[in-house]
């Protein structure tokens, strides 16, 4: 589906976090995050806190209920004792500060006078305190792109969280390295967008950032939150933890569409003369009319001691299944809103009978709800606790679809769209962090690092483009990546022509990563020794992709080796040579026939024979000079 | 609170210009733009030159007051909308177990909206905060202090160990005791000896954590307090605590051989030169001590609450100087406890210092101060020259536990050779005949 943006109202805000690269983590002396393997493991279980006003965010209670277990892996190597919530934070890091600070100066905003560090209550074990800490260091800024002003709202600094590694039966397992490191927070006015226009919004910020040359490149290093909403009805979601730039704006469409669909399935339910209290109140429970079923789903359930509840929904046959928009189904919603608490799905008075509920089942549940011929109900099954909770939510879920869009929190998905992660949390739980005094921030610090604000990104990608020769898409490239570093350091320390290296590292990576090989295993060093090989002619510049091809697959661990088992060893020009004269002796009919022109098709034939082991200029003015000599000699 | 709590100097000059107070919604103009939010009290002992709001995110800021040009009021404060938790749960057939609270927060609630964290005390509130509880025992609790523990004294011990005595005559089946941690090690060693004989389980616990916070370790130490106090076989006054940085296994800890080893994990307390008496995992007790008496419900209790207050704990160190003693004696002490060096040694040169207490007819006593391992005075000539002196070797007791000890026995003997016995005697577990090979006993 098409969408239009402004007669929708489409409107979207970013919240854009970037890991800074600061020496040490946020509140304590340890490095930033390393490859180190964990040697410790200890098991964490969080508990809601109650506020005062006796509120406890139900999501929260639910994972504390079914006694998710939260296990920590660490390594003395990049965490300590305040990562694992054992002692209090140490003094805010200052290097952190100074980098937020000249972000913030660098996009026009007002540094607050003191900085306050908050705790904000997170209990879903990213952060093994509970709450994250973070602060706002300067409001109110504009955010320059090509062709628009975008005003900034807030700045913050805050720590980044633990990185979840598995998540299986009632454990999750995350690791501590990540935990700590200083994210700027950026967060964007929510504006009238073409989905496009978002996607080069969040760039234009990532270039501004990067140009401080103070923050974290590469993959997982920046991560954006998509604020997405539509006019007429529609809350607000936020789709969570967007890490690749080219999804938002498929993102943006995906949710457009949804949000669309959703307000046309109020439309429709309203248009009936329905209302919230359409939805029963209460569930049912129909244990007992599955006793005997051939349903293998609902049989399962049963045998593990669960329950089976109806839901009766006054007047919605056919609104379940209703699809205004292909994919957009209020059906659809219900179930990723109940898989949230461990169900794995809904069985909808408009899709029954089916996945072996038959009719006589139906009959029976239609009989307890008091279901005529007008009416739809929802049945779910699990065990008793999940059942509760899921209930209460496909309630509340279904009260919502009468006003249109609910706010709730939804994760991407690899291909652009989006799906519901966690209710709505209530409002923001914030305290603050008593353990660290405010810290004023100097008028004279402003004006210190007011000199720091670095130029404009489209300077230093001329000065890029200038100083290495490269063309304006090979220094953009380069510039967005996260070699930036490296790459002026192979320039500095090698003269391999600096082309060659900035299409290495993005182009070829690229090309490598589409395999499916992963090159975040791939050492600044790894890299520096590749070219100073090809410096030295040890390796040919053609034989670079085969290499990392190699590194990449873990089928070589060096340079070295990999060169030495492709028999990279670069050739002697004899060697050359006499690949060279052995082509022409067999393809003397073709040189007879058309002269240099026979050059490309002869140059391809010896390269393949040379594989790699020599450089391909050299290879070529050989072969010139020896074609030329094989037609004089017919002459 | 008062309306402008925290604010001093200038900053408070300033606000007391306008209506205001703490906890209104507030609008405030600088010269770099117009702020919207509540205003907050200020941290004790911060600057006097900002004012700080929390904004409608959440966040709170401070604002410099030299750019302020103004301060009005959007809407005044809203109470605090507290909700009563629900009724105190009615009697059940579970063991009766009464929790007292010395102070510490073993279970808090937070207002999001001001930033307070407020204790909850009442039973009805433990509860709420803490549901498992109720279905572990039939809970009774008792605010008796509101104290950190660095400011609880033997004053509190004895008003303690009455009360506890109290509670236990009445029908408690068990008694825990929030405390502080700093001095619960001291607290628990005090009960140790004021409530000798006591036929129940006293369970001392507090939390590393405080229980504002998610993470808070209090609740998984009270809950396995509370099992301990209603279920344990055994009888005596003993410390519940994190047994690693696990939420997983809680050590109970001998009251008299207890101490906190470090400044902040979980894990602190530790078990000094004897195991663990038991662990508790998922609600279940295992006795790893075979020497604890056992539960022997039905027997009065009867305390002996009296502690000497002229009692010293004294390091020994380097260039210590002697007259410390000798001025400690003018002032009339009556009993020190030495921590010495390894086995039991201080430097010759404070001998006749010490002769001259111990002839003046004050009490001294050695442990060490390698808190690990026990005194041995006759290995060196230093250490035979002190016990010649009447110096009393303390074994295997830990130097908190042998100071309480001597101001229980300093405050309930009235001869010194009475008091010389009652020190050497092994009246609540202070001494161990035997030291396990490991540090510490791994959780079963």
């Amino acid at each position: 589906m098409n969408i239009e943006p402004e007669k929708i109202g489409l409107k979207v805000g970013l919240e854009v976090h970037q890991q800074l690269a600061t020496e040490k983590k946020l509140f304590c002396s340890c490095p930033m995050p390393s490859e180190a393997k964990p040697e410790l493991r200890f098991m964490r279980r969080l508990r809601p806190t109650q506020s005062e006003m006796g509120q406890i965010d139900p999501a929260a209670l639910f994972e504390f209920r079914r006694g998710t277990a939260i296990i920590y892996e660490a390594s003395d190597i990049d965490s300590c004792l305040v990562e694992a919530d054992e002692e209090p934070p140490h003094d805010l890091n200052q290097e952190a500060v100074q980098t937020v600070l000249i972000i913030a100066l660098s996009l026009g905003a007002t540094p607050v006078d003191e900085l306050h560090v908050m705790r904000k209550i997170v209990i879903d074990g990213s952060n093994t305190t509970g709450f994250q800490r973070t602060l706002v260091v300067a409001l109110n800024g504009q955010l320059k792109t090509k062709d628009r002003s975008v005003p900034v709202q807030t700045i913050c600094l805050e720590e980044d969280a633990a990185r979840l590694l598995e998540e299986k039966g009632g454990e999750k397992v995350f690791s501590l390295s990540r935990l700590c490191v200083p994210l700027v927070e950026v967060a964007l006015a929510p504006v009238a967008a073409e989905p496009e226009s978002v996607q080069e919004i969040a760039l234009t910020l990532g270039r501004l950032m990067r140009a401080t040359g103070r923050v974290a490149r590469g993959l997982g290093t920046i991560r954006q939150d998509v604020n997405v909403s539509v006019a007429g009805g529609g809350g607000v979601v936020e789709v969570k933890g967007v890490q690749r730039l080219d999804l938002i704006s498929k993102i943006i469409e995906y949710e457009a569409v949804r949000q669309t669909g959703l307000l046309k399935i109020k439309d429709s339910l309203l248009s009936r003369g329905l209302d919230s209290s359409c939805v029963a109140d209460n569930p049912v429970d129909v244990t007992e009319v599955f006793r005997e079923t051939s349903s293998n789903l609902l049989q399962k359930t049963l045998k593990e001691d669960g329950r089976v509840v109806a839901l009766f929904l006054k007047g919605f046959k056919g609104m379940l299944g209703y699809e205004p928009i292909p994919g957009i189904r209020l059906g659809r919603e219900l179930a990723e809103v109940v898989r949230f608490y461990g169900i794995g799905g809904i069985f909808h008075s408009d899709e029954l009978p089916a996945y072996g509920i038959i009719e006589n089942d139906l009959v029976r549940v239609k009989e307890k709800l008091g279901v005529r011929e007008e009416d739809g109900f929802i049945i779910i099954a699990g065990p008793e606790a999940s059942v509760e909770y899921a209930s209460r939510a496909l309630i509340d879920r279904l009260t919502e679809a009468f006003k249109g869009v609910p706010s709730e929190t939804r994760g991407p998905t690899p291909d652009g769209k989006t799906k519901f992660s966690r209710p709505r949390p209530g409002a923001a739980r914030m305290y603050p962090e008593t353990d660290i005094p405010p810290c004023p921030v100097p008028k004279g610090l402003l004006q210190e690092l007011s000199k720091q604000i670095p130029p404009q990104w489209e300077e230093q990608l001329q000065g890029l483009m200038d100083k290495h020769r490269l063309n304006s898409k090979m220094a953009l490239q380069i510039y967005d990546s996260g070699y930036m570093d490296l790459f002026e350091k192979i320039t500095a320390s090698t003269r391999v022509q600096p082309s060659v290296i900035a299409a290495t590292l993005t182009e070829t990576l690229v090309s490598l990563e589409r395999q499916g090989l992963d090159s975040s295993t791939l050492t600044d060093d790894g890299l520096l020794d590749l070219f100073k090989h090809v410096d030295s002619g040890a390796v040919s510049k053609e034989a670079v992709p085969q290499i990392l091809e190699l590194l990449l697959k873990g089928e070589s661990r060096s340079v070295q080796e990999a060169a030495n088992k492709l028999g990279l060893s670069a050739m002697s020009d004899d060697a050359v040579v006499q690949i060279i004269s052995r082509v022409i002796e067999e393809n003397k009919g073709m040189i007879a026939s058309k002269g240099e022109g026979a050059f490309s098709l002869l140059m391809g034939r010896v390269m393949v024979s040379v594989r790699g082991k020599a450089d391909g200029q050299r290879v070529s003015s050989l072969l010139k000079a020896k074609i030329a000599e094989a037609i004089r000699s017919r002459v | 609170m008062t309306e402008t709590e925290g604010y001093v100097g200038r900053s408070l000059a300033l606000l007391q210009k306008y209506p205001v107070k703490i906890g209104d919604l507030i609008s405030i103009t600088t010269r770099q733009g117009v702020y919207e939010g509540t205003l907050m009290t200020r941290y004790g002992y911060a600057d006097d030159h900002h004012i700080v709001i929390k904004l409608r995110s959440g966040y709170n800021v401070g604002i410099s007051i030299d750019r302020i040009t103004d301060i009005s009021r959007v809407a005044e404060a809203a109470g605090p909308k507290y909700v009563t938790p629900p009724n105190r749960p009615a009697p059940t057939d579970l063991p009766k177990v009464t929790i007292i609270s010395t102070g510490g927060t073993i279970a808090s609630r937070v207002d999001y909206r001001t930033g307070g964290v407020r204790p909850a005390l009442s039973v009805e509130e433990l509860c709420a905060s803490v549901p498992e509880l109720t279905a572990i025992a039939d809970i009774d609790s008792e605010v008796l202090f509101s104290l950190y523990s660095e400011n609880m004294a033997s004053d509190q011990w004895s008003a303690l160990a009455l009360k506890v005595a109290e509670k236990v005559n009445n029908g408690s089946k068990g008694v825990v005791v929030t405390h502080g941690t700093d001095t619960l090690g001291y607290t628990a060693a005090a009960l140790s000896f004021a409530l000798k004989g006591c036929p129940v389980p006293v369970v001392l616990v507090g939390s590393q954590r405080s229980s504002d916070r998610p993470s808070s370790d209090a609740a998984t130490n009270l809950i396995a307090a509370t099992v301990t106090a209603a279920n344990a076989v055994f009888s005596g006054i003993f410390v519940a605590m994190h047994h690693d940085l696990s939420d997983d296994t809680i050590s109970i800890h001998r009251g008299t051989k207890v101490r906190k080893n470090h400044t902040s994990r979980r894990d602190a307390f530790e078990s000094v030169n004897s195991p663990c008496v038991a662990f508790v995992k998922n609600g279940d007790i295992t006795v790893v001590s075979k020497d604890i008496p056992h539960r022997r419900e039905g027997v009065t209790l009867m305390p002996q609450p009296k502690f000497e207050k002229k009692t010293a704990l004294l390091k020994f160190h380097p260039d210590f100087d002697p007259e410390i003693i000798d001025h400690l004696v003018s002032r009339g002490i009556r009993g020190i406890v030495l921590e010495g060096t390894g086995l039991g040694q201080v430097a010759s040169r404070c001998n006749g210092a010490i002769k001259r207490a111990i002839d003046g007819g004050v009490l001294i006593a050695m442990t060490s101060q390698c808190i690990w391992g026990r005194v041995r005075m006759t290995v060196y000539d230093t250490g035979r020259d002190l016990l010649s002196i009447g110096v009393i070797p303390l074994g295997d007791m830990l130097p908190e536990t042998a100071f309480v000890k001597m101001m229980w026995v300093l405050g309930n003997t009235k001869s010194s050779n009475d008091s010389i016995r009652l020190m050497t005697e092994n009246l609540a577990g202070e001494y161990m005949s035997r030291r396990p090979l490991t540090r510490r006993k791994n959780a079963a």
